[in-house]
């Protein structure tokens, strides 16, 4: 998996030869603010799924420094101790900028992880940026994890998050205002369009307070509850090309960044940069020209 | 703080993103020396897996393992380096991964540094070690081991 | 009328200063500063402000000696918290000892006592800290390293042989498992055939500073709240001479944090522990006189000495007018200081015999109540015998021969000292403001705003430090190529481990194991229920049931507390 963060040649083989054992593992998304407890909330859901003698892999995305470039990945000081059960696989990821970081190798790692064969495949992100809308967008249920007291919760989340929810976990439930954020979601969830369809999935809204391993069996259950609906209504191909369709753009995309980064600084790129400079060449003249040295 | 990190950042970032684990093994509670040191290592490009307090050797292994770092450093202040750190490498190497290097920071007597140094460990930083010497020695522990892989 | 008059010829008075002042600037201090400028850009403070060219009476202008200082003894309590201060008696030299076997320390303790040591402070070991026996997989390596290992009744007797507790006070540095120790200690009280009454000491019991700097914590802040509460109500009962809480900037500081955080914090920790205490139905009267508080002393010298000052005056205007106390004893602040470890260099330790003088001479200029030397070597290993014995010598050195302690509050008055007081008290005000608005300060360590502030000043301090501004001599000045070798250092015979198990497993072995699970199950149902847990605790040590065993079925109970890690 490193070399697929670092972006080596060798890695590709490997994958090639993993993608057919892939296609059995059930993906779920998890996102939220930093101090949603998010952290919190899937080791509680990982402890759950051991109980239930499931095996888990997580990813855990967080930021890079814009300004460095490196990052400190904490996620796993709440979920450390599964650190010691073979049927927990845990991996920090960070985003490392928008040249072909994330998006490049998480698609990867994940098929990875499908093909150990774990049943359950958990996506942890912050759900900034539209890199990690798309990585989560690979996940059969998309739970977003709410908290009272962070200001005008609703409205302060970005409108991407809320369409990929299929579940939303109030979390901290404890705290005063749990109650307000449920009856906002709900209120916006019934404003929605699709909310007269009687096939449309209604994204359930429900309570956790993960520090207590409380509403996780609720919780679980939506994701169940989630899974049935999706194979009642779309047949396992369907669901499959979904995710295949979205595992391909991104493939594609993470290349195209890789690609960019690798021609900038190059001389044929100072070369055409000057030329847009001069104003001997505009700037989409340039694009065309690069992108045939891209490809 | 923007000011700090932009400076330190232009001290050579590294070419390929190095990963390092740092975390804290056995029961002292002091993490201000871990915090820094993996503030300073992200502010230098680096990626930390920062595991936090209580961590036990085999925990600390593991975590390495699954999270493919380069290197993994501990801190420990209790005085229980010389039984703590070498179960580290020991776990390590049970899980065939003693090519992650190992050091060590802390409260550690010069004869002690001696001996964990000829069970494996790399470096043992003490109180009062420039970060600038951590980095610089982690960059090149990492390095090296680019070159191997 | 003659007030006005006053005001009058006061301002006149600043009036003629500040033009006074302006003159020599302009005439003396800038053509100097032309010339040759300063040693270095700036001078700071702990927190990174700035200090002026020179301090005149124009920084007193708002000064006001009956509001702002009073008399010692009297509130606000600025001057110190007895009339005579050190002119009756000294402070209490309180060294912070403890290692290996109860047999080891308790030897130590003698020996101190026999030195003209005054009272006693134990140090234990991380297990014992932790709620873990010393046969547990999770203490391997830490038996009796950083203190001594005490698992159960048999080691408190042999650790307090020969020492009748009616006659020394003991300080146990002791938190998530100070009502475990306490209640050990009682029952070797009960031994001894002393009266509950007569023992004096205090336990650290100061569980939100673990969570904000000292990582020495077990249980979920709630549940640990209830156990100090339970000890507040317990002690006040049957323990009346009890300090039953240290609340402790010492960590804070350490942790990194500048001088008005660590009040700020501090204060505001006593404040959550004052509130709590008042929810479970005792008086700020009868409760709050038991409190005392625990400071690090830091390199800077004379805002260290105003920091004590500051700390001091802000807590008695807390207790008064926010809780409106009426007894002045509860709102005197008593407190132990420690010098700072983390300012104990590895190179050139001795030099640290000098660092640890100029911070304790500021405590006892700051007006502490009991004071602990560091020993020099410390920064290598445990300290050994002849060092603490020299740390000890220091204190009696600036007590006896200085001359310092035969003044009460020396600095009063100072142009330096008293606006700096006032500004580490504003700083502080703004600190608890700021928790305040966030809930109090347990939420406040839930949302991690006192770790993140903390962690954000010591990252600021090293960097200081490593662009060289800040000088610390033998580190990055004045440096030796060859280090003089330290000489005999303090080592744990790694046998200690094994030989404090095998007393463990001996000591299970006799026990009466009906009456130990009937204890841990009468103790469980205390836990589930809202009974107040010491006299449980005090029974389940008398039956022999471990410290880990106790610490086991709480955890049962209340779960574990993981760490706020804020980046």
């Amino acid at each position: 998996m490193r070399w697929l963060d670092d972006g080596r040649p060798e890695a590709r083989a490997e994958l090639d030869a993993l993608y057919p054992h892939t296609g059995n593992a059930y993906f779920i998304g998890i996102t939220g603010h930093p101090g949603s407890g998010k952290s919190t909330l899937v080791d509680a859901f990982i402890r759950l799924c051991r109980e239930r003698d499931l095996t888990v892999a997580c990813i855990a995305v967080d930021p890079s420094s814009p300004f460095s470039g490196g990052a400190i990945l904490g996620d796993r000081v709440r979920m450390n101790r599964h650190a010691l059960d073979d049927g927990v696989f845990i991996r920090s990821v960070a985003t490392r900028g928008n040249l072909g970081g994330l998006s490049r190798s998480t698609p990867a790692s994940v098929q990875v992880m499908d093909a150990m064969g774990f049943d359950i495949v958990l996506i942890e992100t912050v759900g900034v940026g539209q890199d990690e809308i798309d990585i989560v967008r690979l996940a059969d249920t998309n739970v977003v994890v709410m908290v009272p007291g962070l200001g005008d919760d609703i409205q302060a989340t970005k409108a991407g998050v809320m369409e990929i929810a299929d579940i939303f976990a109030v979390n901290k439930s404890d705290l005063d205002g749990a109650d307000r954020v449920v009856r906002e979601i709900k209120t916006m969830l019934s404003m929605n369009e699709s909310a007269d369809d009687e096939d449309a999935w209604i994204p359930s809204v429900l309570k956790t307070v993960a520090t207590h391993q409380e509403g996780l069996e609720p919780l679980f259950e939506a994701v169940e509850a989630h899974r049935d609906w999706l194979q009642a209504h779309r047949s396992d191909r369907d669901r499959d090309r979904q995710r295949i369709e979205q595992l391909v753009r991104l493939v594609i995309s993470g290349e195209f960044d890789a690609r960019i980064g690798r021609l900038l600084g190059t001389d044929t790129w100072k070369s055409h940069l000057e030329a847009v400079l001069d104003r001997t060449e505009t700037p989409y003249e340039a694009a065309d020209a690069l992108f045939d040295e891209i490809f | 703080m923007s000011e700090t990190q932009t400076k330190q950042s232009d001290a050579s970032p590294p070419e390929t993103t190095h990963r390092v684990l740092i975390g804290k093994v056995g029961l002292d509670g002091h993490d201000r020396g871990a915090k820094v040191i993996a503030r300073a290592l992200r502010d230098a490009g680096f990626e930390v897996i920062y595991t936090g307090l209580h961590q036990t050797p085999e925990a600390v292994a593991a975590t390495a393992v699954q999270e493919d770092v380069d290197g993994v450093g501990i801190s420990i202040l209790s005085g229980a380096h010389n039984t703590l750190v070498p179960e580290i490498i020991e776990a390590l190497e049970e899980r065939g991964a003693d090519d992650i290097f190992v050091f060590a920071g802390g409260i550690i007597p010069e004869d002690d540094i001696a001996t964990l140094k000829d069970q494996g460990v790399r470096a043992v930083f003490t109180p009062g070690t420039p970060t600038r010497e951590v980095i610089d020695f982690v960059r090149d522990a990492c390095r090296e081991q680019a070159d191997n892989r | 009328m003659s007030d006005n008059n006053e005001d009058v010829d006061r301002d006149a008075l600043l009036d003629e200063l500040e033009e006074a002042t302006e003159e020599w600037k302009d005439d003396v201090l800038d053509p100097i500063l032309e010339k040759y400028g300063l040693r270095r850009d700036e001078f700071t403070l702990s927190d990174g402000e700035s200090i002026d060219d020179l301090q005149t009476p124009a920084d007193l202008e708002d000064f006001d000696y009956q509001e702002d200082l009073g008399f010692p003894g009297e509130y606000p309590f600025t001057r110190g918290v007895y009339p005579t201060m050190y002119r009756s008696r000294l402070w209490t030299m309180r060294q912070y000892a403890g290692f290996g076997t109860a047999e080891q320390s308790n030897e130590r303790y003698k020996y101190l006592l026999d030195r003209g040591q005054t009272g006693l402070s134990v140090a234990f070991d991380l297990p014992t800290q932790m709620g873990f026996d010393s046969d547990s997989p999770r203490a391997r390596g830490e038996v009796g390293k950083v203190g001594v290992a005490i698992d159960s009744i048999a080691d408190m007797e042999t650790l307090f042989d020969e020492i009748p507790l009616e006659d020394v006070s003991t300080s146990m540095t002791i938190n998530a498992t100070a009502s475990i120790l306490l209640a050990l200690y009682i029952a070797v009280g009960d031994q001894q055939g002393v009266d509950r009454s007569k023992l004096r000491g205090t336990i650290q019991n100061d569980i939100l500073k673990e969570y904000i700097a000292r990582g020495t914590y077990i249980y979920p802040p709630k549940p640990s709240m209830r156990i100090i509460t339970d000890i507040f109500g317990f002690c006040q009962e049957e323990v009346p001479s009890w300090n039953t809480v240290s609340i402790s900037g010492y960590h804070i500081r350490e942790a990194g944090s500048t001088a008005g955080q660590e009040v700020g914090f501090t204060l505001a920790n006593g404040i959550a522990y004052v509130e709590a205490a008042m929810d479970a139905g005792l008086d700020v009267d009868d409760f709050a006189p038991r409190l005392s508080f625990f400071f690090n002393v830091h390199n800077n010298f004379l805002e260290e000495i105003a920091k004590f000052r500051a700390a001091r005056r802000l807590w008695a205007r807390i207790v008064k007018e926010r809780f409106g106390a009426e007894n002045e004893d509860s709102m005197r602040m008593r407190f132990h200081s420690q010098t700072a470890g983390s300012t104990l260099t590895a190179q050139q330790p001795k030099v640290n015999i000098i660092r640890v003088t100029l911070q304790a001479l500021a405590a006892v200029m700051g007006g502490t109540q009991s004071l602990h030397t560091n020993s020099w070597d410390e920064a290598l290993s445990l300290p050994t015998e002849s060092a603490v014995r020299l740390a000890l010598r220091t204190q009696q050195v600036i007590g006896h021969e200085s001359g310092v302690a035969d003044f009460v509050d020396p600095m009063a008055g100072s142009y330096v000292i008293e606006p700096l007081t006032d500004r580490i008290e504003e700083k502080a005000r703004e600190y608890i403001a700021r928790i305040d608005d966030l809930g109090g300060a347990p939420e406040a360590i839930n949302k991690g705003f006192q770790q993140r502030e903390i962690q954000e000043a010591a990252y600021q301090a090293q960097v200081a430090q490593e662009e060289g501004e800040d000088v610390i001599v033998g580190v990055n000045k004045f440096t030796e190529d060859e280090e003089e070798p330290p000489g005999d250092l303090l080592k744990v015979d790694e046998e200690v481990e094994q030989n404090q198990i095998d007393k463990l497993r001996e000591f299970k072995a006799s026990r009466a194991m009906d009456e130990v699970e009937s204890a841990r199950e009468s103790l469980r149902q205390a836990a589930e229920s809202t009974d107040n847990l010491m006299p449980y605790i005090l029974r389940a040590v008398k039956k022999k049931v471990t410290l880990g065993e106790i610490s086991d079925t709480l955890r049962d109970v209340f779960g574990e507390h993981t760490e706020n890690v804020v980046f």
